[in-house]
């Protein structure tokens, strides 16, 4: 066979620059003449060309017949779209090196560290007379190991109280001549806001330790038993909600932008203009994607782990199709908002719009069931809040993913309808 | 004035020795209305399979509406359209683009994928074609295989895209103004693929504003003014057309008195510009010195004088009384 095309390809060009000169020579002398009779002797020997090259033709076709080894369209599509990805510097840091820092600084921030203690302020009084209960009262309230106890003028602790630096302020109104008149024991007034529930815990304490130091006993005996269990603390309840968050942006942002970018370049339509189906370049994104997915979620989880010891309670093969059905999900979401947009600002603001609801309802930072009863069924239907469920039930409660099947539905759901929206509605122009 | 030496020189003849579908490519009464132009007016088009068609015109004279609707990309408003013997909208369109190649005026390709990356992809997209190496080979650009997109220049590119609209092996090519914008040497590259494929026995369709492009590469010109197409045939035949073999323009100090210059022999036409006068000359020999006289005569007081032999472009000032370029 290489024989034969090398010949082919000799003739070929042989033919090509032949036909150079002839073509030269009509030019030169029809623009001197344009006589009718050069143009048609012109045309006499194309007659010839043509015939003879056809066959040709038909024979290289042939040749590159049987020398075509093209890979299947899919491939090559997802292939490309990991080397563009790879290639843009800015796209690794967003996807794979942001969301491990977020991971680690969300983690610094909400360590577990000893119990917090609360924070109480004593307002001090001008009065001579009150000086002393004052003392007795902040030295009661040091007495508890839970309380960080701070002597401040009224101002200063009604300052204190509304910046949330203390939660608590006590006030005697222990003033000497009611003392002797009608109580024995000293009163106290406690401000605080009890929408707060650090306000409110402070109550409790600082009024147990009071209480305790007037001299109240215990009506039974209690004994603590200290638990903290593994997949309980605020950093478990996090990491599954930023690997949820993390699927949803780089789903978003990785194929909008790439789609909205080869769109105004026209490039979508120069693809439209060739058979490639247009299934199979849609279908690349969603297959790219998984594969991003691996590695980015690696990361986050692996990170997590490693440094902060959250573990996976449950199967790593269930959390694998959990994310899997996620990423799908999201894909699928993603393209349906680059189907239409024609520039990147359009597509940013679309995805923006779709996302920040999910930012703030979906239960990645706070648990979800924290908005009102009316909303909770929407909220329920949020792609994110689905799979941040199903990502908790997996890796912080340890549950089978069979427990969260109307989740699974829902991301299913999703997924399909958007994929299948994005391939109807998608613009190639 | 509509040109048409077709009956003449007539391709067909040349097409219909190969086989029964001799024309590759037919419109009739094509019509593709935008919120306030007609891009296309009523335009009906034939090109033979063999030959090299181009769609010569100036910018917004509908050139790419015309080729993006031959090319099935865009919705026509009316009319019909038969490419290699079948009409777009139908099952068969997948089949019908295994057979034709594209290059678009604007695509730009991905910038961070290398030039044999991207040929490869395209290769992927066709069921039969030519080998990935192969066409790199065609369009000249086996140094730079492995060179990013973004790093080609303008005529590498240009080529690049050539080769994409090459590796599926196509019966009939589409270019739209595959040589906008480059340099004379990589025109002349360009030029050069473009004939080789013909010469291989490919049908060839090209839009272009160059009529150098045009009479250099194209069996048959359609001059295309205004969404329709206002001249039709060879280019020789076409420049023939005018009944002349040259062009005369000179400018004067003082300007001449009227109606003296349509008298001069040989002279077949007279164009005042604002820089001048353009003769339409069928016979140098005598024009000249007969205009250089009458000159005399009226003491004008000749400026500049330049004759060339006349162009598509003469053709197209004449049919539109604009130039080529800044119509």
């Amino acid at each position: 066979m290489p024989e034969i095309r090398e010949k082919l390809s000799a003739e070929e060009l042989a033919d090509g620059s032949a036909r150079d000169e002839r073509r030269q020579g009509s030019e030169r002398q029809v623009s001197m003449q344009g006589s009718k009779r050069q143009a048609s002797v012109q045309h006499n020997v194309e007659q010839t060309s043509v015939r003879a090259s056809q066959s040709l033709r038909d024979r290289t076709r042939e040749g590159a017949l049987n020398n075509a080894r093209a890979r299947h369209p899919l491939v090559e599509l997802t292939l490309v779209r990991l080397r563009e990805f790879t290639r843009e510097p800015e796209a690794v840091f967003w996807v794979f090196v942001f969301p491990v820092l977020l991971t680690c600084a969300l983690g610094i921030a909400f360590r577990n560290t000893a119990p917090e203690k609360h924070r109480v302020a004593v307002e001090s009084s001008d009065r001579s007379g009150s000086q002393s209960s004052i003392n007795t009262m902040a030295q009661s309230l040091k007495g508890s190991a839970d309380i960080d106890v701070v002597v401040l003028s009224p101002a200063e602790a009604a300052g204190a109280l509304r910046s949330g630096r203390v939660d608590l302020v006590v006030r005697s109104t222990d003033e000497g001549s009611q003392r002797a008149q009608s109580s024995p024991a000293p009163s106290f007034e406690y401000r605080y806001d009890p929408t707060r529930p650090e306000s409110r815990m402070a109550r409790l304490v600082a009024d147990d330790a009071l209480q305790r130091a007037e001299g109240r006993t215990d009506v039974t005996r209690a004994r603590d038993e200290r638990v903290t269990e593994p997949g309980a603390r605020y950093i478990d309840f996090l990491i599954p909600g930023l690997v949820g968050l993390n699927l949803m942006g780089s789903g978003m942002w990785g194929i909008g932008f790439a789609i909205v970018s080869a769109r105004t370049r026209k490039l979508l339509k120069r693809f439209a203009a060739t058979p490639m189906r247009r299934s199979h370049y849609l279908f690349s994104f969603v297959l790219s994607r998984l594969v991003f997915l691996t590695l980015e979620v690696a990361a986050v989880i692996g990170f997590a782990w490693i440094v902060f010891g959250v573990a996976v309670q449950g199967s790593l093969v269930e959390l694998a199709v959990a994310l899997l059905l996620g990423g799908l999900m999201f894909a699928g979401i993603g393209l349906l908002v680059a189907a239409r947009p024609r520039t990147v600002e359009g597509v940013s603001g679309m995805m923006n719009l779709v996302m920040l609801p999910m930012w703030l309802l979906s239960g990645t930072f706070f648990s979800s069931e924290r908005f009102p009863e009316v909303l909770q069924p929407f909220i329920k239907a949020l792609p994110l809040t689905a799979l941040n469920d199903v990502l908790r039930g997996v890796m912080s409660n340890g549950t089978s993913l069979a427990a969260n099947w109307p989740e699974l539905i829902i991301m299913i759901v999703w997924g399909m309808v958007s994929f299948a929206l994005a391939l109807r509605l998608f613009r190639w122009q | 004035m509509l040109v048409n030496p077709t009956s003449t020189v007539h391709p067909a003849s040349v097409a219909s020795a190969i086989g029964k579908s001799s024309v590759a490519l037919r419109c009739t009464a094509l019509v593709k209305r935008y919120v306030d132009v007609l891009a296309v007016n009523e335009l009906d088009l034939e090109v033979y399979t063999g030959e090299c068609f181009g769609l010569l015109g100036p910018n917004g004279a509908g050139k790419t509406t015309t080729i993006e609707i031959l090319e099935g990309l865009t919705a026509r408003d009316g009319g019909t359209v038969e490419v290699l013997g079948q009409a777009w909208g139908t099952t068969g369109d997948q089949a019908l683009r295994e057979r034709i190649g594209v290059q678009l005026q604007e695509t730009q390709l991905a910038d961070k994928l290398t030039v044999k990356e991207t040929v490869r992809l395209f290769r992927s997209f066709y069921r039969r074609g030519r080998e990935v190496d192969e066409v790199i080979r065609m369009v000249e650009l086996d140094e730079k295989r492995g060179a990013r997109v973004g790093k080609l220049s303008g005529g590498q590119k240009q080529r690049l895209a050539v080769a994409c609209a090459l590796v599926g092996n196509p019966d009939l090519l589409f270019l739209d103004e595959p040589t906008t914008g480059l340099d004379p040497q990589a025109r002349l590259k360009l030029w050069d693929i473009v004939e080789r494929f013909q010469a291989s026995g490919g049908t060839v369709i090209l839009t272009t504003h160059y009529m150098e492009e045009a009479s250099r590469l194209c069996d048959r010109v359609g001059i295309m003014d205004h969404g329709r197409i206002i001249a039709l045939g060879t280019p020789g035949a076409l420049i023939e057309s005018l009944g002349a073999d040259q062009i005369l323009e000179f400018s004067t100090r003082l300007k001449l008195a009227e109606g003296t210059l349509e008298l001069l022999p040989g002279v077949r036409g007279v164009r005042v510009r604002a820089e001048g006068y353009s003769l339409t000359v069928s016979d140098i020999g005598t024009a000249l010195p007969a205009l250089l006289a009458e000159l005399d005569k009226q003491q004008a007081e000749l400026i500049t004088l330049t004759t060339h032999q006349a162009t598509l472009e003469d053709v197209f000032v004449s049919l539109t009384g604009r130039m080529l370029r800044d119509a």
